[in-house]
């Protein structure tokens, strides 16, 4: 079967870096081809080169087996290739409708059919479970809905190449059912498809053929029953990958943390928990559960009544300065628009929150440098060079220099919400290591994660919220993935549960 | 969108940056360049004197309002704002003399009283900006014509003039100087340099880049977004209040056109000193580059008589644009 669109020998350099090494590549029609690798394999850089995004150094494409070149993105879809890109490319004070037809709006006549371009957003986004109404803006919905809006305006367009960057990072297992239903769809209906994903799983179940990314170099490609998920995550990293979550420590009876009472109006409704030092305190549930609103709360990032007891004092409501002082630090999951400055450079993002560290009176310089030394070690965060913007970074990268941000603080509770959302296998070990590890030394941590395998594996207890209120908690044995379903699913679908 | 922009520039950004920051430089040695040459007086002791202490006024709020642009704000109000504290200075002044005589300490008394009035002003309007969260170009706009009609009201429609033995008195602190230097440009440099050092090496400085850059990122940071924010506008009062004490000795009076336009220069300085408009990344040294090269052109224009001086404006305005225009290529390669 003749390929639709084909790679030969590309390679790319952002300036005197090369970041891909001679790579080829085919999609066929009704295939979906998935392209994994560590944090800054190249894999973004690949899609957009696909998609028009990136004019290759060396190397060209082929469409329909004729060699083709496409000036921009515009010529890109015109032939049919549409990307999902890693970050979101959405207008944020627009409406979801506004962002699905945006370029392509719906006339009649002189005027916009609203109509018309709200009844398909209503009917794409229901073809994904995804019942929000169109009319709201992008900068009001979560993140996961977020990145529906973005699969939905994709498939209003009728691609005949679909190239997804890490769709599913930032959704729950549901969701993900959902979009990989939706993509089999696609493939049945001759698309060609090609899919990045760090959830090794997810490329196991969807996709027919696998290409291994390794610095640049494309490492292995074969037929993805051929190979395990161990094999793909050995090729990924280059070397034996021993277990992913280190031993549970046991936590000490201390208290540390007491929410009482805590209401977030509109999200968050009377939830009360404690955390103990030296604990790994879980937080599942699903997307618009509330996780994310209760820490903002927590932390005084938003407006919440009830109280916040940090060591046995009571703490400011409202002052994310006020809990910083206390020692609480939040890391967002939403590193984009809210955990890192995208261009400035490492070094002034690593050190904003932790600012007072390096200042007497002026900042000192050289103490900011040796802490991204050290954090580009400790964190194994890979930048081309120094003094590159932080938006240039790999995505899974800019999550470990956001991690490095937060952790130079000292903070001796911890809330990370979405710890690993984006980053390779390795890192993942890596940063369950440094997790536990924080544990041990006596800090306590509480991890926000809508992956069900990475709670179960890191936390000692785990609570389970459900539509803005806490639905239960569970330890030790208890914590498994079906009783966590059944306490999140529990309240917010009374039926749901038979499945 | 933003993401094809890094790519296509990304490999450029060395390059450009360092245009960017030699730019205004050489824009202002070209104008120095030219001025010796087409007058010999140019370069002259008396003519240099001049041409830095007149800049000394924009110069010191336009340091003040790096800050705010830096942070993402703006501030149209300092002219009428300058205007207003002069006319507060010397109402006050004149009023004192009774009191407490015509001497030093009533001189020390107006210049406290100049700084507090500045102060104050600018902490209204960083509250209603900050606090009370109305967009900065309306707080700012409104107040423009508040305090302009304020001081044209307290002048009764006239000129508001310090008292006739005070102003001899007063006068030295314009005209006069250290070492040969007017005190007009010893205190512009001292804030000058003093704002390179809070820009640039200091909490407050990252602070307000970063608030400019991503206000949500700052505050998920734990910047205390509002009190930094307010901390421009009322750093910048004070440096208007600032400003017009060195202001007053000279004319040794205010009146409802004091202070037109001063605003739009010291944006426009801002700017030529590659401060970016939308905030997130400013640049004092830049700023007092700006400052000198509107003055140059000014007075280029005034020794030299091939252009009218009356295109000054238009001059000036082409060089505004000019450096938007390459201030923009910079936005693309830093986003
Ligand atoms: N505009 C740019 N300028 C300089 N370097 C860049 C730029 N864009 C990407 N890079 C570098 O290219 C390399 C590959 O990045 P890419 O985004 O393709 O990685 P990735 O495989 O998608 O990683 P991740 O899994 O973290 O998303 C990285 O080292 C990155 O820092
Ligand atoms: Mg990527």
């Amino acid at each position: 079967m003749e390929a639709l669109l084909g790679l030969n020998g590309i390679s790319h350099w952002f300036g005197p870096i090369q970041v891909l090494f001679d790579v080829n590549l085919e999609l066929h029609p009704g295939e979906v081809h998935a392209l994994i690798g560590e944090n800054g394999a190249g894999k973004s850089t690949m899609m957009k080169i696909m998609s028009g995004y990136l004019q290759p150094t060396e190397g060209t494409l082929q469409l329909d087996g004729n060699p083709i070149r496409f000036g921009s993105l515009e010529d890109a879809e015109a032939a049919g290739i549409i990307m999902i890109h890693q970050e979101f490319n959405l207008a944020l004070q627009l409406t979801v409708e506004e962002n699905i037809f945006l370029g392509r709006e719906k006339r009649r006549g002189l005027f916009l059919d609203q109509k018309a371009m709200q009844a398909e957003s209503r009917a794409l986004l229901e073809r994904l479970n995804c019942p929000i109404d169109p009319r709201r803006k992008i900068s009001d919905i979560s993140v996961p809905n977020r990145q529906m809006v973005e699969i939905a305006k994709a498939l209003g367009r009728d691609a005949r190449v679909l190239i997804m960057d890490e769709p599913t990072a930032v959704l729950t297992n549901r969701e993900t059912d959902t979009l990989l239903e939706q993509i089999d769809r696609l493939r049945k209906a001759g698309t060609a498809i090609l899919y990045t994903s760090h959830k090794l799983n997810e490329v196991s179940r969807i996709a027919d053929r696998v290409t291994v990314l390794r610095d640049g170099h494309k490492v292995l490609e074969a037929p993805s029953r051929e190979l395990s998920e161990h094999r793909m995550a050995e090729a990924m990293v280059g070397r034996s990958l021993s277990t992913l979550f280190p031993a549970k420590a046991e936590a000490k009876s201390e208290t540390v943390l007491e929410v009482r009472g805590l209401t977030v109006p509109g999200h968050v409704e009377d939830a009360s928990f404690i955390l103990h030092r030296g604990e790994v305190l879980g937080f599942a549930g699903l997307v618009g559960s509330g996780r994310t609103e209760l820490m903002e709360g927590v932390v005084g990032l938003r407006n919440a009544s009830g109280e916040v007891r940090v060591n046995g004092v009571s703490i400011k409501p409202g002052s994310a300065l006020a809990a910083r002082e206390a020692g609480l630090a939040y890391l967002t999951e939403d590193r984009k628009d809210k955990g890192l400055l995208l261009g400035k450079n490492l070094r002034e993002n690593l050190t904003l929150l932790a600012l007072d560290r390096f200042t007497r009176i002026a900042i000192d310089r050289r103490a900011e440098e040796q802490a991204l030394s050290r954090a580009i070690e400790e964190f194994d965060i890979r930048a081309g060079d120094r003094e590159m913007l932080a938006g240039n970074l790999s995505g899974g990268n800019q999550q470990k220099l956001l991690l490095a941000k937060t952790m130079l603080a000292e903070p001796d509770i911890v809330i990370i919400d979405e710890p690993t959302r984006g980053i390779d296998i390795g890192t993942k070990q890596q940063i369950y290591g440094f997790i536990s590890r924080l544990a041990a030394e006596g800090k306590s941590v509480i991890v926000i994660s809508s992956e069900l395998p990475e709670v179960i594996g890191l936390a000692t207890r785990v609570i389970v919220m459900a539509r803005g209120r806490i639905a239960g908690e569970l330890e030790g044995e208890r914590i498994t993935e079906d009783a966590i379903l059944r306490l999140a699913m529990e309240l917010a679908e009374p039926k749901a549960e038979v499945e | 969108m933003t993401e094809a922009a890094i790519n296509t520039f990304g490999r450029l950004n060395l390059r450009r940056y360092n245009l960017h920051v030699l730019g205004p430089l050489l824009a202002l040695v070209a104008l120095i360049v030219l001025g010796a040459m087409l007058n010999p007086n140019f370069l002259s002791y008396g003519n240099v004197t001049n041409v830095l202490a007149r800049s000394a006024f924009i110069g010191i709020i336009a340091v003040g309002m790096t800050f705010v642009i830096t942070a993402g704000g703006i501030d149209l109000s300092v002219g009428s704002m300058a205007a207003f504290v002069a006319g507060v200075m010397i109402l006050g002044m004149n009023s004192l003399i009774p009191l407490m005589g015509v001497g030093i300490p009533l001189i020390l008394v107006g210049m406290a009283l100049a700084l507090l009035t500045g102060f104050g002003a600018g902490l209204v309007n960083g509250v209603l900006i900050s606090k009370v969260r109305i967009e900065a170009f309306i707080v700012t706009l409104g107040s423009m014509g508040i305090y302009r009609s304020l001081v044209t009201w307290l002048a009764d429609g006239g000129t508001l003039s310090l008292n006739f033995d005070l102003r001899a008195l007063y006068r030295p602190v314009y005209y006069g100087g250290f070492l040969g230097v007017a005190w007009p440009i010893i205190v512009f440099a001292l804030v000058a340099i003093a704002g390179e050092l809070l820009m640039r090496h200091t909490a407050f400085g990252r602070h307000c880049a970063a608030i400019g850059a991503n206000e949500q990122v700052a505050r998920y940071s734990a910047v205390n977004v509002d009190r930094a924010r307010t901390a421009t506008y009322v750093l910048l009062g004070a440096l208007v209040g600032l400003a017009t004490i060195m202001y007053v000795p000279r004319l040794g009076s205010a009146s409802g056109s004091t202070g037109v336009l001063w605003e739009l220069e010291a944006i426009a300085a801002v700017i030529i000193g590659g401060t970016v408009l939308k905030g997130g990344f400013g640049r004092i040294w830049g700023t007092v580059v700006g400052v000198l090269i509107l003055s140059l052109i000014d007075n280029i224009l005034n020794l030299a008589s091939i252009v009218s001086p009356y295109l000054n404006g238009a001059i000036q305005g082409v060089v505004v644009i000019l450096a938007v225009v390459l201030q923009r290529e910079k936005k693309a390669s830093e986003q």
